[in-house]
C-alpha cells in the first residue's frame, strides 16, 4: 500500500476567539473577509477591537471559502451572522464573498490592518502574500499613499516558499528558522522565477549542500526580490510585514539587514492583516449608514 | 454628485467614416490580387509611401494594427497563439508577430476568408523583431522580401547626413526591388504626391492629439485608439488625408465650444506603450471615477511628428508642403521622407530610457496631467523597455504612478481582476470615488 505523502507545505489552519470581550456588551459588531488566492481569513470585531477569527486554506471555491471561515470565526461564540451588522470582503475573492456588503481592495485593506496591527506611526507596509507580494506607503491613518506589487511570478510569495518547503519535505512552520543555521550565508539562488529557483536548489542538493544551506539560499534570494519591490516605492521608518512570511524569521532577518532597518513587532497573526483592514472599513461603513 | 462639474459632450460626428474607411483598408487588400492589383505586407513602421507610387491599386496590410485586430478578438487570438506555441515558438516573442505568424499558420484573415497572401513583403526594421519577423513570413510564404535597415539614433536628438542617406539609400534600392517582383515602374510622381501626403497624415494627427491639452479633453483615449490607426495603415493615401483634415476640424470645434470626451472630468491621466487590446473596457471603467485619459507618448507619437526642442517641449511638426519643401525628384522625395519619419518620438522608446523619461515628463506638463498608468507590457520588449525608470522620474516630477502587467496582444497575460483592484487602490490614493 503506498504510503500516504506529507504534505510539508501545509500550514496550519487556526481560529481564536478574544476572552476579555463580551460581545453582547458592543454597540457595533462588524466582519472582515479576506479571500487570498491561498488562504482566507474571516475577523469579526467588536467596537474596533478584535473579537474573533478564523485563517484556513482558500479552495477552489471562493464564496465556499469566504463562508467556511466565517462560521469558523463564529463557532462556540453564540454569536449568528444576523449579529454581524456589516461585513466587507477583500482579497483575490473579494467580489465572491456571500456576507459581505462591499468589497474593498486588498491594498487598503493591508494598510487599515497594518496601523490597527502596529499603530499610526507605520509608513511602509510590505505585505507577503501567499500568490503576490505588495509594497504600501500609507499616512498616519492607513490611508495608501503609493503601492507597488509584483507581478505574475510566484517568486518573492508564499506560493513559493510552500514550493520550496515540499521540494526540502522540511514543514513549512521550520523553513526560517532552519534558513538562519548557517555559518556563511551562500550566495542567493534565482529570485526571477520559483521554477528556476527549484532546479537551481535541486542542483545544488545533488552537489551535497545541506538542507538549510539551500534554504538560506532561497531565503536570501526572496529578501532580495522584495527589498527591490520596497526600494521602488521607498522605505519609510516605520517599517511592517503582513502576511504569512512575515513569519518567517530567515526572511524577515535577511531583509531587515538588506534595509538597515528592524520591522515592528506585530500584536496579532500578520495573516490577519487584510481582514482586520476590511471589518474596520466595515465599521466605518456601518457607523455611516446609522447616521443617515 | 450634484457638485460634480459636468461637461457638455457629444459623439464624434467622423466616427462612422473611421469605421468605414477601416473596413475598406482590410477588403481592399484582401481583393487586391483577385482584381488585378497588387498586395504588399509589411510592419506599421514600413515606408508605406514606396508602393504607393506604383499604382492605386497597391494595397497594404500593415502587420502591428492587424496583429492588435486579431489581439482584440480572444478567441481568434487563441487560435493564432495556439498553432504557433504548436510548432515551438516561444511565447515571450513579440506578441504582435506571434498573432500574425499564427494568422498565416491557419490560414485565416481576421476579416473572414483564407490569409490573402502578399506579392511581396517591405519592412522597415528599427526595432529587435522587426527585421526577423517577415523573413520569416517570406520563407513561409515563399514571397519576395526587402528589409529597410534603421540602424541610426533618431533624427531629432542628432541629425547626420550619412546616417540619412543610410536609409535613402536603401529605400532607392527597394524600390528597384518592387519593380523587379511587380514588373511596373515607379511612378515619380505618385511618389511626390505620397510623400506630400503621408507627411500631411502624421502632422495632422500630431495637431490633432496636440488639442487633448485643453481641458477638458476633447477626445478620450480608447477612441484615439480607432482613430490613430489610419497613421499606421495606409500614411500616403489621400483620403486618409482627408480622414484627419476632417477630424482635425471637427476636435478644433469641440475644443472652442467646450465638448468633452467624458462629461466629469475630474482627474487627467497619461498612458503608456499599447494598451491590451482585448480590454479597452479598462478605459471606460477608469471613466467611472471621472478619469479621462489623455493618450501617451505612443499615442501621440507612434506615427504623429513632432519638433522636439532642446528643452524636450513638443510642437506638431507643419507638413513638408506648409514648411515649403519643394521636392521635384526621386531622391528628393526619398530623402525628405526619410528625414521625416525619423522625428518620430516613438523612437524614444527604443533607444534610449532617458529620453523616453524626459518626453513623458514634457507629455504629463503639456497636456496637464494629474497621474500616469504604465503598462507593463510583455508582448513589445521595445515599448517597455526601461519603463521603470520612466515610473521612477514621473515620480520625481511630482506624478503619482500606477503600473499593470499585461500584453497588447496576448489577453493570457493580463488579469483583469487584478488590474482593477489596483485602479481602485490608485484612485481611493489619490482621494477619488466612483460617480457611478
Amino acid at each position: 500500500m503506498a504510503e500516504e505523502k506529507k504534505e510539508y507545505w501545509r500550514w496550519l489552519e487556526s481560529r481564536w476567539t478574544n476572552p476579555n470581550i463580551n460581545w453582547r456588551q458592543a454597540k457595533i459588531i462588524t466582519g472582515g473577509v479576506d479571500v487570498g488566492s491561498v488562504s482566507t481569513q474571516a475577523v469579526i470585531m467588536a467596537d474596533g477591537d478584535l473579537y474573533a477569527f478564523a485563517n484556513m486554506r482558500t479552495g477552489s471555491d471562493s464564496p465556499n471559502s469566504a463562508r467556511n471561515a466565517f462560521n469558523w470565526a463564529l463557532e462556540g461564540t453564540g454569536m449568528a451572522e444576523t449579529d454581524v451588522k456589516y461585513t466587507v470582503g477583500t482579497g483575490y475573492g473579494r467580489v465572491n464573498v456571500p456576507m459581505a456588503k462591499k468589497a474593498i481592495t486588498e491594498i487598503a485593506c493591508h494598510a487599515r490592518g497594518a496601523n490597527f496591527m502596529y499603530g499610526p506611526t507605520v509608513r511602509t507596509v510590505l505585505d507577503m502574500g501567499g500568490q503576490d507580494c505588495k509594497a504600501i506607503r500609507i499616512d498616519d491613518k492607513g490611508k495608501v499613499e503609493s503601492f507597488l506589487m509584483n507581478d505574475k511570478c510566484a517568486a518573492g510569495t508564499g506560493r513559493g516558499m510552500e514550493v520550496f518547503s515540499d521540494l526540502l519535505t522540511i514543514s513549512i512552520n521550520d523553513v526560517g528558522k532552519m534558513s538562519m543555521e548557517v555559518d556563511v550565508e551562500p550566495e542567493p539562488v534565482s529570485s526571477t522565477c520559483v521554477i528556476f529557483a527549484k532546479t537551481e536548489a535541486t542542483g545544488l542538493l545533488r552537489q551535497g549542500w545541506a538542507k538549510n544551506k539551500v534554504l538560506a539560499a532561497y531565503c536570501r534570494a526572496m529578501a532580495g526580490r522584495v527589498n527591490e519591490l520596497l526600494q521602488r516605492v521607498g522605505v519609510v521608518k516605520d517599517f511592517a510585514i503582513t502576511g504569512g512570511i512575515a513569519k518567517n524569521i530567515g526572511v524577515v532577518s535577511r531583509l531587515e539587514n538588506l534595509l538597515g532597518l528592524k520591522a515592528l513587532t506585530p500584536r496579532h497573526d500578520t495573516q490577519l492583516a487584510g481582514a482586520i483592514g476590511a471589518a474596520l472599513f466595515a465599521k466605518g461603513l456601518l457607523e455611516k449608514d446609522l447616521k443617515k | 454628485m450634484s457638485d460634480i462639474k459636468r461637461y457638455k459632450t457629444e459623439p464624434l460626428k467622423c466616427w462612422g467614416k473611421a469605421k468605414e474607411l477601416r473596413a475598406k483598408y482590410y477588403r481592399e487588400y484582401q481583393e487586391a490580387r483577385s482584381k488585378g492589383g497588387i498586395c504588399w505586407s509589411g510592419g506599421a513602421e514600413a515606408i508605406d509611401v514606396i508602393p504607393y507610387a506604383f499604382g492605386d491599386d497597391v494595397h497594404a496590410l500593415t502587420a502591428e494594427p492587424y496583429a492588435a485586430a486579431i489581439a482584440f478578438d480572444p478567441e481568434f487570438a487563441h487560435k493564432c497563439e495556439s498553432a504557433l506555441e504548436s510548432k515551438g515558438w516561444a511565447r515571450d516573442m513579440c506578441a504582435y508577430m506571434r498573432n500574425y505568424w499564427g494568422s498565416v499558420l491557419i490560414d485565416e484573415y481576421a476579416f473572414g476568408g483564407p490569409f490573402p497572401k502578399p506579392h511581396f513583403n517591405l519592412q522597415s526594421g528599427f526595432c529587435c523583431t522587426h527585421a526577423k519577423w517577415f523573413q520569416v513570413l517570406s520563407l513561409w510564404e515563399d514571397v519576395p522580401y526587402f528589409n529597410i535597415d534603421i540602424g541610426t539614433i533618431p533624427f531629432w536628438k542628432e541629425e547626420h547626413p550619412n546616417r540619412l542617406q543610410y536609409i535613402v539609400d536603401q529605400m532607392q534600392d527597394s524600390i528597384e526591388f518592387i519593380e523587379k517582383v511587380t514588373g511596373r515602374k515607379c511612378d515619380d510622381e505618385r511618389l511626390i504626391e505620397g510623400v506630400y501626403n503621408d507627411s500631411r497624415t502624421t502632422s495632422l494627427w500630431a495637431k490633432i492629439t496636440e488639442l487633448n491639452q485643453n481641458t477638458p479633453a476633447p477626445l478620450d483615449e480608447k477612441s484615439m485608439y480607432s482613430l490613430y490607426v489610419f497613421t499606421t495603415l495606409d500614411r500616403a493615401r489621400k483620403e486618409f488625408v482627408d480622414f484627419y483634415e476632417e477630424l482635425y476640424a471637427e476636435t478644433k470645434d469641440r475644443v472652442e465650444r467646450g465638448i468633452a470626451a467624458l462629461a466629469t472630468e475630474r482627474l487627467r491621466l497619461m498612458s503608456d506603450s499599447q494598451p491590451p487590446w482585448a480590454f479597452l473596457r479598462v478605459w471606460r471603467y477608469l471613466e467611472q471615477f471621472g478619469v479621462v485619459s489623455t493618450g501617451s507618448i505612443y499615442t501621440i507619437g507612434l506615427e504623429g511628428v513632432w519638433d522636439i526642442a532642446d528643452d524636450w517641449s513638443l510642437t506638431p511638426r507643419e507638413d513638408l508642403k506648409s514648411r515649403g519643401v519643394e521636392l521635384k525628384t526621386r531622391e528628393d522625395a526619398l530623402r525628405a521622407m526619410a528625414d521625416w519619419h525619423m522625428r518620430r518620438p516613438i523612437y524614444a522608446m527604443f533607444y534610449n530610457a532617458d529620453w523616453k523619461s524626459k518626453l513623458m515628463v514634457q507629455y504629463a506638463k503639456q497636456w496637464n496631467c494629474d497621474a500616469a498608468m504604465l503598462h507593463l507590457n510583455r508582448g513589445c520588449e521595445g515599448t517597455s523597455l526601461g519603463i521603470m525608470e520612466n515610473r521612477t522620474a514621473l515620480i520625481k516630477a511630482g506624478l503619482p504612478v500606477l503600473t499593470y502587467e499585461g500584453n497588447m496582444g496576448d489577453d493570457r497575460d493580463f488579469d483583469e481582476g487584478r488590474t482593477v483592484a489596483r485602479i481602485d487602490t490608485f484612485m481611493e490614493s489619490l482621494g477619488l470615488n466612483k460617480l457611478t
